[in-house]
């Protein structure tokens, strides 16, 4: 299986080079590779205040977990046909089965591993320039070479695992469903299974295709699957891009913040800017509601932010009382009453998170009964059917309150936000912002560095 | 309306909610927290409750639960009552009504 085999392939510490791959390969779709790879390696190496550039590595990331996303759906199934299947094909004659054995099933899983290895191997010889900046000029060499056997070992392996399914397959298709120890197993009997395993690989096959796709186009996956899927899917992809989109301007006028409290300037001024950067923050909040209606698990799941991020994520974002509470210290000197609106303000947060969190555990519960709750009836089949149906129809009216939930956390933070304004001087809020964004951007720096750290 | 208007009247703080309804119980989470005992009527378990959902909506309440009451006065929904508590205002808005004293 193509997951599989890229892990054997790679020892861990090539396998998180090559995941540190997938965000340059992105990043190379995306623009300006040198650039953007040196921008990406200094942020991974350069100590002290991290002063990014106009692309604070949500590219990679976007793609990173598109990539992620499709891969792990493929590994899925390609173990769930793996795993229970040598014959897909039920019927035909023995020379298509053979011709056809080849380029259906499993083995197109072979076919597409090849492209598989040849991409890793095309992203190894690409990652030369990342790991080049990252590490000692002396480990160079010693990489090249140990990459060179690793990738030769990998293919042989290949090689040898191909021709052992190769052999199965002929074994299987000559005798096709005479094959006793197959047919005789009640599964293989039964059409419906058979159907199964014939959707289970066309799936593998349309996600296959997905991933290529995505590796061409970087962002954008048209899915020609059901409806449901590519909607939920698509809701994701596009709230990514979005998100990536609006972290990239964030950065700019944080730039432009911080230049401005350099270079003393007006008041007035600062106010623009930050007025600025409030509506701005106000987008992303319209923008995960959005996202929120379209696929809200993806929202929780918090998949849209950098791992360190998502360490400390609570109701699809972060915490205000925490951060207030960071604040707090760095805004110094506050007035008497400044210090009691900002404590109050950190007081009222928390009351609120708690409040909401409650709501959440509420909902866990209530949502874990309905399921739990056995329809232990005397009634024919039809009644527990009828039973089912009621339970699933009350658990999905359930998950769809996690909407309202996001939406009232988001409120919180955007409410939060406005309030520190309120309190604050306008030279204390162009601090506090800017403190704000170091933090945020601090942790992204954090999880680039968590991902590319060598491991053996 | 009336019943609605009634119960409203009857304590300084009044919440209706649905037993089902998660967020009605973050929102009276957040009072019990903030020290006011609010009166909590569900309209699933009252004999006019559709009369009385019907009655919220057409004060703009939406979602119908949950819906707050202060002073006899209707406050808003889970929304409105994240924001006031943010910039202060609930606490005073509960104070005013003699909800809570501090």
């Amino acid at each position: 299986m193509p997951e599989a085999s890229r892990v054997d392939s790679f020892c861990l510490s090539d396998f998180d080079q090559s995941i540190g791959n997938h965000l340059e390969n992105a990043v190379e779709l995306s623009g300006n590779p040198v650039n953007n790879s040196l921008k990406v390696s200094s942020q991974t190496i350069s100590p002290g205040p991290v002063h990014l550039g106009t692309s604070d590595r949500l590219p990679i990331s976007v793609d990173r977990s598109s990539f992620m996303y499709l891969e792990d759906r493929l590994s899925l199934l390609a173990q769930k046909v793996q795993s229970t299947n040598h014959i897909i094909i039920p019927s035909g004659d023995t020379e298509n089965q053979e011709g056809s054995a080849m380029a259906d099933a499993s083995p197109r899983t072979d076919i597409s591993t090849d492209a598989d290895t040849d991409d890793k191997n095309q992203r190894f010889d690409g990652s030369q320039s990342l790991a080049a900046v990252a590490s000692d000029s002396s480990d160079r060499s010693k990489d090249k070479t140990d990459q060179k056997t690793l990738r030769r070992l990998a293919q042989n392996r290949e090689a040898a695992r191909k021709s052992r399914l190769r052999k199965k397959f002929l074994q299987g298709s000559r005798s096709g469903y005479g094959n006793s120890s197959f047919v005789s197993s009640g599964r293989m009997q039964n059409p419906a299974y058979v159907q199964q395993l014939e959707s289970s690989r066309l799936k593998l096959t349309q996600l296959e295709q997905e991933l290529q796709r995505a590796r061409q186009q970087g962002i954008f996956i048209s899915s020609s699957g059901d409806q449901a899927h590519s909607m939920s899917g698509n809701g994701a992809m596009q709230f990514d891009v979005e998100y990536a989109r609006w972290l990239e301007e964030q950065n700019r006028q944080i730039n432009e913040l911080r230049a401005a409290v350099n270079s003393h300037a007006s008041d007035t001024e600062l106010r623009m800017i930050i007025d600025g950067i409030l509506a701005h923050y106000d987008d992303i909040f319209r923008l995960k509601g959005v996202a929120a209606k379209a696929d809200v698990f993806h929202l929780l799941s918090g998949m849209w932010k950098t791992p360190a991020e998502r360490c400390f994520l609570w109701l699809g974002g972060f915490r205000s009382s925490e951060l207030l509470k960071l604040l707090v210290n760095q805004l110094e000197p506050l007035t008497e009453q400044q210090l009691v609106g900002i404590t109050n303000l950190q007081q009222s947060s928390q009351q609120a998170e708690d409040a909401l969190s409650q709501g959440m555990e509420a909902l866990q519960q209530s949502l874990a009964e309905t399921l739990s709750s056995g329809s232990l009836g005397s009634s024919g089949s039809s009644g527990n059917v009828a039973n089912y149906m009621g339970q699933m129809a009350m658990a999905m009216g359930k998950l769809g309150t996690l909407e309202g939930f996001i939406r009232q956390a988001d409120n919180l933070r955007q409410q939060t936000l406005q309030q520190m304004h309120r309190i604050l001087t306008t030279r204390q809020s162009a601090r506090a912002l800017l403190a704000i964004h170091d933090y945020f951007s601090r942790l992204r720096a954090l999880s680039s560095l968590w991902l590319a750290r060598p491991r053996d | 309306m009336d019943r609605v208007k009634d119960l409203a009247s009857k304590k300084a703080a009044v919440i209706f909610t649905k037993s089902s309804c998660c967020m009605c119980h973050s929102i009276t989470q957040l009072f019990y927290e903030l020290g006011a005992s609010p009166a909590v009527h569900e309209l699933d378990n009252d004999p006019y409750g559709r009369q009385m959902e019907w009655a919220l909506r057409s004060l703009g309440c939406n979602p119908s639960v949950p819906a707050v009451f202060i002073g006899g006065k209707f406050v808003g929904s889970s929304k409105d009552v994240i924001s006031l508590h943010v910039d202060g205002s609930l606490k005073q808005l509960l104070m005013d009504a003699k909800a809570i004293w501090f």
